[in-house]
């Protein structure tokens, strides 16, 4: 399956990051920040996108691709509309998280770490965010869900459909 | 504009009256001596040093922080001492690393201050990664100015000009506060050039992690930092002689910063006064899991471990019995009840096989499975190993395949004496911090609970009712034949008449509980877990 890039859609942001590109070129470690962009920018890092910037920074693209790999929070696939992660921290865990997220994976139809075809929504499961407090939690874009049920999960899909 | 002592005296005088009446109409804080302290039972044995402003201030105005003494420590550094005397003060006061290790932060500091060089660095990490533990996310976002007048207290030290915060992504808040609170100290003349007039220079950027638990160990951080995997380095240099791009660097921990402008303005003696003699000093921690009391405590060190888990908060929830307490994330060890007593400094836990860590301090009841937990804390370092060294990326994966096999009631005999053969391996070969320290959860639960691995292997039961290959729901004849659970079934194995005793398919039953969080029978459920 392979989802392709829109460079018409993204042309400000195209724009806009070749310039920062040009900007952060000659200050120390520059990489990381560009790849932050980039995903931040785009939801992804398209090919294209990396390209440019092994063009920009003269790096080269095994290099780019070596360190973007390394990073859990760069993607090579586009993520959903909305975005449905489950903590899996210790306090979330203990609590019943891995249940919530097996419930997900089966009500959304994908697995976890997967963006629906019609990319409306994609799911992933996150070390832990810190709330742990409230646990176990569902993150739905920047909603967060406190203590939550499985008999809950449909409801709170329900609000993104 | 540059600020002089006077103006922070003005702004103190102009700010601190009103705020104080604020807090104390809203009822939430109170005196103890002179300093102000959140109110309540909560925070009755808790002593707040690096939490000391956190929830009294405003954490998005620099003038509430000054009104409470801010920014008054680094002025002292800048006018009234050299920076060989700043280090002095630090080494003096035996203050260690909050991140884990305690490696004493004067030594580090006086070892940059001597190195010469064109270029120094100070780097915070706050990269904060353990599961369970949100101390210095709290921190960032509560009272970021304590930890970036640390670090231009550290700057000055040690004779450098720049100072990187490498936070997570995963704390959004957190960083968007810190960049208010920089731009904010660049306007107040506290961060920038020439502070306070003394010619001193003291920038700080902001860098973001990406998702990768080992970029908090410093070698691989300054690996991220300078745009490469985040893989540790040979510790051929300390990173205070060759660190961020080969030049001399520190790198502190946030709590371990926020401690630092206290200790300059109340002395190292006051300091010392606090924790123990070897351990001075208090310690953030999160107690979270199946407590009562969830939340951030701050205790002096050498405080038992009951009175954090019991007096403060307040025992295991719903009346469960207290089981054990992980402390140090997926690099310490799982503490069981008898050894509650166990006074909580660097040397007492590291005593009894686990250690401080940064401060997550997760609580388990009755109801958790031990080797579940040591698998859960084992999956946790596979997937955060880099990759870089064999022991730790072969290691720790044959080690959770073998704690896999166990709980879903494959193991075999001699499986525990494997997994302690590893441990040894892994802990003793590994490159980093994090591979020296991934089989800690494994050491630990074996050490105390060889009884519930050896249930797991020989009886294939789990004590704890966790494991779900290893449980059978049942349906007891108090049943009251209501169909509820007939109808939460999601596989539909359960049948019966209305008002007549249901019976489980034990072949079809895929173990989700759903029939046992659906029952209503009282006081005991006629669901039952054997």
């Amino acid at each position: 399956m392979e989802f392709k890039f829109d460079q018409k859609k993204f042309s400000d942001e195209i724009t806009s990051f070749k310039k920062m590109l040009i900007d952060k070129k000659d200050s120390p470690g520059p990489l990381m920040p560009a790849l932050q962009q980039a995903q931040e920018l785009f939801g992804y890092l398209p090919k294209e996108i990396l390209g440019l910037i092994s063009k920009e920074l003269s790096i080269p693209l095994a290099e780019i691709y070596g360190v973007a790999t390394f990073y859990s929070q760069f993607s090579f696939i586009p993520k959903g509309e909305n975005r449905v992660s489950v903590c899996l921290g210790t306090a979330c865990y203990v609590k019943g998280s891995q249940t919530l997220l097996e419930e997900l994976e089966v009500q959304l139809n994908i697995k976890s770490g997967s963006t629906s075809l019609d990319q409306k929504f994609s799911l992933d499961s996150a070390r832990c965010v810190g709330d742990c407090s409230i646990a176990p939690i569902v993150i739905v874009n920047d909603d967060v869900y406190a203590k939550v049920k499985k008999n809950e999960i449909a409801g709170i899909l329900a609000k993104y459909k | 504009m540059m600020m002089t002592k006077e103006k922070l005296i003005e702004i103190k005088e102009k700010v601190k009256p009103d705020m104080i009446e604020k807090l104390l109409k809203e009822d939430r804080v109170e005196y103890r001596g002179a300093d102000l302290v959140l109110k309540g039972e909560y925070f009755k044995k808790q002593v707040r040093i690096a939490l000391k402003n956190c929830d009294i201030i405003e954490p998005t105005n620099i003038e509430e922080y000054i009104a409470l003494d801010g920014y008054h420590a680094l002025y002292k550094c800048l006018v009234e001492k050299q920076p060989v005397d700043v280090v002095e003060e630090i080494t003096n006061s035996l203050l260690r690393g909050r991140g884990g290790a305690g490696f004493p932060t004067g030594r580090k500091w006086a070892e940059a201050h001597k190195y010469p060089a064109d270029k120094k660095y100070i780097i915070c990490n706050a990269d904060e990664g353990d599961p369970g533990a949100f101390m210095d996310r709290s921190i960032l976002e509560k009272d970021p100015h304590s930890v970036l007048e640390g670090m231009a207290i550290g700057g000055y030290a040690i004779g450098s000009d720049q100072g990187y915060i490498y936070v997570r992504a995963e704390y959004p808040m957190a960083v968007k506060r810190l960049q208010i609170a920089i731009a904010q100290a660049k306007e107040y003349g506290l961060l920038g050039d020439n502070i306070f007039g003394t010619g001193f220079n003291f920038d700080i950027e902001i860098r973001l992690g990406s998702g990768a638990f080992v970029c908090g160990e410093g070698t691989a951080l300054m690996e991220s930092i300078e745009g490469r995997r985040g893989m540790p380095r040979p510790k051929i240099h300390r990173t205070a002689h060759k660190g961020l791009w080969g030049r001399p660097t520190i790198i502190n921990n946030v709590e371990t910063l926020a401690n630092i402008p206290v200790i300059i303005e109340r002395g190292y003696e006051w300091f010392r006064g606090i924790g123990t003699e070897k351990s001075p000093g208090t310690k953030v921690f999160a107690l979270v899991g199946k407590i009562e009391n969830a939340g951030l405590v701050e205790v002096p060190m050498g405080m038992t471990l009951r009175e954090i888990v019991f007096d403060i908060g307040g025992g295991a929830q719903n009346g469960k019995e207290f089981k054990a307490v992980q402390t140090g994330g997926p690099s310490g060890g799982c503490i069981p009840a008898d050894l509650i007593d166990t006074p909580v400094d660097f040397e007492s836990l590291g005593k009894i096989w686990s250690i401080m860590g940064s401060g997550g301090m997760v609580v388990m009841d009755e109801d958790t499975c031990m080797v579940d937990i040591a698998k859960f804390f084992l999956e946790f370092s596979v997937e955060e190993s880099c990759g870089k060294c064999v022991p730790c990326r072969e290691g720790t994966k044959r080690m959770h395949e073998i704690l896999d096999r166990i709980t879903k009631g494959e193991g075999v005999e001699g499986d525990i004496e494997r997994l302690l053969e590893l441990a040894e391996t892994v802990s003793g070969t590994s490159l980093c911090g994090l591979g020296q320290t991934a089989p800690n959860p494994v050491i630990t639960t074996i050490k105390y609970y060889r009884h519930e691995y050896e249930a797991h292997i020989r009886d294939k039961k789990c004590p704890a009712k966790s494991c779900k290959a290893l449980i059978q729901y049942f349906i007891t004849d108090s049943c009251i034949g209501c169909t509820r659970c007939a109808k939460a079934c999601p596989v539909s194995c359960i049948s019966g008449k209305v008002k007549e005793r249901h019976v489980i398919d034990q072949d079809m039953c895929i173990k989700c509980g759903a029939c046992y969080d659906a029952c209503p029978v009282k006081p005991i459920k006629a669901v039952t877990i054997n």
